[in-house]
């Protein structure tokens, strides 16, 4: 974590209410050190497009600071932010021609005509669209739209740039070639970034840090990895990623391991992560690619689940296998395609176990 | 390319065309009671409006025989015509004034010269009371069969007869014709009345042979000319028959000069006297007032449509209701309503004396003045600048005098050009709110922002981001409003007084009141060319695709 000091841009016990009725945003805390690419990442309607526009301005915090470089900024007019912004439906002016509109930050910065084309010339550049200076944003596909979008945000040189789901319209293909590039040019240019997806995929594989958002608040800020396997609680072990839920209550626990005694009456390990007493209710999180179904790669004193395969999907890379684990139905295991990998036929029973590392007793 | 046939072997396009053609055979059917109603109810009288404002048929068919006489007099001559033409107005006048059609003529004529229709009305009555029955005593008493009706009817059926005496035998059938229209009589039981035995007359003075010869060598010739000349003096007039003379052509563009304060001279085209000049000013100024109604619009119903796209939904519902509310109130109710609230002695001139009484009046007044007497002057600049650039329109026609001379007397604020144009903006305002908003309402919030993103000022931004994208909805409500205000009526008739009034309360009076339709055809055509006219223009500048009625 950056001190609140340090940090390029902070956020202090920021709330924000639209109607003076519900918090939008409950409490928010982040810092993030320049030229960090930070991803919001959460379910529609957890805040995440709200704490944007407050950053770039465009709502008032109800209460709470929003810092840049070190200074308030709620007292400052959006448009002397000098924050970059690439919205979701591109936000192009549609009377005005590519070089046009990523000429309008520039004629409002009363920079010259010559220098004015150059950067035109270069940000269009970054992104491979020289050749379409002239048109409209109408005669643009969608991800060329995007592009330019991207470059009119940075054509001015801003040190922070926010991104609102920009590639939310475009297809899978367009979208991952469009997330290489845009966390290319991030990196390459040393900006700051803060971006807004509900895409998990996207979130893990452009960012630095992701903070998951519910709710208002901030479920978990943490770099992808850590994100994926060890989330902090069961919001954000279901969301990111595929994920095993089993309930039970906490019966044991013993350092960094607990013994738990699900509802089945099956008894499990795990690891305590936000649990505090034996006999509170858990759910415990386990992800489907870290079930052993072979006994000998367990340790020794290692607990078992006794399952039933209900169901076995060949997926080329990988197979899934549905199985009815102590009552539920649903719970999947994922094993790898390799030579020697047993094939599970349906109805078939077996036994699971896992390290305990890998299954987290979370809240319930 | 080769020939894709159906099924049935028939080419594939065939069928696929009488597949179609049931079809659009079906949509016509349902557009069809559409179709027939704008034809009739638009088509048809506009087409019509179009002849009436140039057809002329009235005088060549009221006076056939002096239209044809006419064309050997010259109109230059400063002299009445000679006694040819009067015998063939005696003609046509007496045939005329037995079918009632010479009053009408009068009237037509009289809208070039007045006059001329009492002329008219005085000489139909008379002209059977011309000494032409002399001709007649005289002829019968020659011989007999000539006061014998079926005898009449035999050689008027002859050829030898008809060759011989052609006029006798044109005036002799179109009397008959007469007789049978307008009496319900039989040619072949009447005598032939005078004016038939006058042409016989002429004609055997003339050397024709008639069926049983005539010796009327002895008979006291009667001179058509002074004839007329008893009735009216103003027969010798070579005025009236220059009027005569331009007007006798089937159609005529006498209306459309008309109504440009021009009109038809014998040598062309001249400009009418400064008294009589109206209908150019008329147009300027109704094209400067709907201009004004028209900007008065934009700039109170831009800020309206603006809060209407962008309230929250329920707030804007009840804008909405609001704008609408004048469509559910009558029109005539809505202009009264003007005319209580802006009258001398009305609720605006009440509360403003009273407001000049109280001491922040007293205190704002002489600021006030100031204020106004700069916009007066400003208005003064542009005025000067307007009569310099044409110099038709003079004076500043009341509309900012008032303002400014009136000072803190009670303004005059109705039946002038001020009322027309408070009254009409706010008649018209929903015309111009309603495409704004429909605009308005497709342009995201977003551009806005990320214009202000960019760095632009809130002023920036709307200037050169959200203005340039509502163009196209000011550019429909600007048409709309023009053109129906251009062609509006009823509010500045009623609020209008003289000084405020239309192009169309002219229009209205030649309907109703003068009956001059045919200048209010022409009136009315010159209205649709000039805005047919800014309707091109405007395709030419603004482009009618970047037009948005609706979202
Ligand atoms: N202008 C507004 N007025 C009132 N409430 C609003 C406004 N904008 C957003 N909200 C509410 O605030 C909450 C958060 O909205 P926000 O747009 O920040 O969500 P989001 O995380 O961006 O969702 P999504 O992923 O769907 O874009 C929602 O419940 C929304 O209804
Ligand atoms: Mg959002």
């Amino acid at each position: 974590m950056v001190d609140n000091q340090s940090a390029f841009v902070a956020f202090e016990r920021v709330q924000k209410s639209y109607d003076g009725e519900v918090l939008v945003v409950k409490d928010l805390n982040l810092s993030m050190p320049k030229g960090e690419f930070l991803t919001m990442l959460g379910p529609s309607g957890s805040g995440k497009t709200t704490c944007l526009m407050m950053l770039a301005g465009f709502e008032t915090a109800t209460h709470g600071d929003i810092l840049l470089d070190g200074t308030s900024i709620n007292n400052i007019p959006p448009h002397k932010r000098g924050i970059g912004m690439v919205f979701q439906n591109y936000a192009l002016f549609p009377h005005m021609t590519v070089a046009e509109n990523l000429a309008f930050p520039l004629e409002v910065r009363k920079i010259g005509k010559s220098e004015r084309e150059e950067k035109v010339m270069r940000a269009l550049g970054m992104v491979q669209m020289q050749d379409f200076a002239g048109r409209r944003p109408a005669q643009l596909s969608g991800g060329q739209q995007q592009r330019i979008a991207l470059s009119r945000a940075l054509v001015f040189e801003p040190e922070l740039v926010l991104m609102d789901e920009p590639l939310g319209a475009l297809d899978k293909q367009l979208r991952e070639t469009l997330q290489f590039e845009i966390t290319n040019l991030a990196h390459e240019l040393g900006i700051t970034t803060v971006y807004v997806t509900h895409d998990q995929t996207e979130a893990l594989t452009m960012s630095d840090r992701v903070a998951v958002f519910d709710d208002g608040r901030i479920q978990q800020l943490a770099a992808p990895d850590e994100l994926y396997e060890k989330p902090q609680n069961s919001f954000v072990a279901q969301f990111i990623g595929e994920n095993n839920t089993l309930d039970g209550i906490v019966q044991e626990i013993r350092g960094d391991t607990c013994i738990v005694k699900l509802d089945s009456g099956d008894i499990i390990d795990a690891v305590p992560v936000n649990i505090q007493a034996v006999g509170e209710r858990t759910q415990v999180s386990i992800r489907p690619e870290r079930v052993e179904i072979d006994r000998s790669r367990l340790q020794e004193d290692a607990h078992t689940l006794k399952a039933e395969v209900l169901e076995f999907i060949y997926m080329g890379d990988i197979f899934r296998t549905r199985l009815r684990v102590a009552g539920k139905d649903d719970f999947v295991i994922k094993t790898r395609n390799a030579p020697d990998q047993r094939r599970l036929k349906p109805g078939e029973m077996i036994e699971i176990g896992w390290l305990a590392q890998d299954c987290r007793a979370l809240d319930a | 390319m080769t020939l894709v046939l159906a099924a049935d072997g028939r080419p594939l396009k065939t069928s696929l065309n009488r597949a179609l053609r049931r079809q659009k055979l079906r949509a016509l059917m349902l557009i069809a009671p559409l179709l027939i109603f704008i034809l009739v109810s638009f088509v048809m009288p506009i087409a019509d409006m179009l002849f009436r404002s140039v057809e002329n048929e009235i005088v060549v068919e009221t006076l056939p025989r002096t239209v044809a006489t006419l064309d050997g007099w010259d109109s230059e001559s400063g002299q009445a015509p000679d006694e040819d033409v009067f015998t063939a107005l005696y003609f046509d006048l007496v045939l005329a004034a037995e079918y009632k059609t010479h009053t009408r003529l009068g009237s037509r004529l009289n809208y070039e010269m007045t006059g001329i229709s009492s002329l008219f009305r005085k000489s139909g009555r008379s002209v059977d009371d011309f000494p032409t029955n002399n001709y007649t005593d005289v002829i019968q008493a020659a011989d007999t069969s000539y006061g014998d009706p079926a005898q009449w009817a035999a050689w008027m059926a002859d050829d030898v007869v008809r060759a011989a005496l052609p006029m006798t035998a044109n005036i002799y059938d179109a009397w008959a014709k007469m007789i049978v229209d307008t009496e319900e009589d039989l040619p072949i039981e009447e005598v032939p009345w005078d004016f038939v035995y006058t042409s016989l007359y002429l004609e055997v003075m003339e050397g024709a042979d008639p069926p049983i010869s005539l010796d009327l060598s002895t008979v006291a010739p009667v001179t058509l000319r002074d004839q007329f000349y008893d009735v009216d003096k103003d027969w010798l007039d070579p005025e009236v028959w220059k009027i005569i003379k331009i007007y006798s052509p089937e159609y005529t563009n006498g209306y459309f000069l008309n109504s440009v304060d021009r009109l038809k001279g014998p040598e062309g085209v001249e400009v009418r006297p400064d008294n009589e000049q109206i209908y150019i000013t008329l147009f300027i100024r109704t094209m400067i007032m709907s201009g004004s109604i028209m900007g008065m619009c934009v700039l109170l119903g831009y800020p309206i449509a603006w809060l209407l796209a962008n309230l929250p939904a329920r707030k804007a519902n009840m804008l909405m209701i609001l704008v609408l509310l004048p469509f559910w109130t009558s029109l005539l109710v809505r202009t009264s309503a003007w005319k209580v609230l802006l009258q001398q002695q009305g609720v605006i001139n009440d509360t403003l004396v009273w407001y000049h009484s109280t001491w922040l009046g007293q205190f704002l007044d002489p600021i006030f003045m100031g204020f106004l007497n700069l916009c007066y002057a400003f208005v003064n600049v542009i005025t000067w600048v307007w009569n310099v650039l044409n110099g038709i329109w003079g004076g500043t026609d009341g509309l900012y005098m008032d303002w400014a001379v009136a000072g803190f007397e009670r303004l005059a604020l109705i039946n002038n050009q001020t009322g027309t144009v408070i009254a009409m903006t706010h008649i018209l305002l929903p015309f111009m709110i309603l495409p704004l908003f429909s605009v308005m309402k497709t342009i995201p919030i977003s551009y806005l922002r990320a214009a202000k993103s960019l760095g632009a000022t809130n002023w920036t931004a709307f200037w050169r981001v959200y203005f340039p994208q509502s163009i196209p909805g000011i550019g429909a409500g600007c048409i709309l409003v023009f053109i129906l205000s251009i062609g509006y009526y009823i509010t500045p008739e009623l609020v209008g007084g003289t000084k405020g009034v239309f192009i169309s309360n002219r229009i209205a009076y030649h309907i109703s009141s003068s009956l001059n339709w045919g200048l209010a055809a022409a009136l009315g055509t010159i209205l649709l060319v000039i805005v047919m006219g800014l309707y091109w223009m405007y395709d030419k500048i603004v482009g009618i695709d970047n037009v948005k009625l609706g979202g």
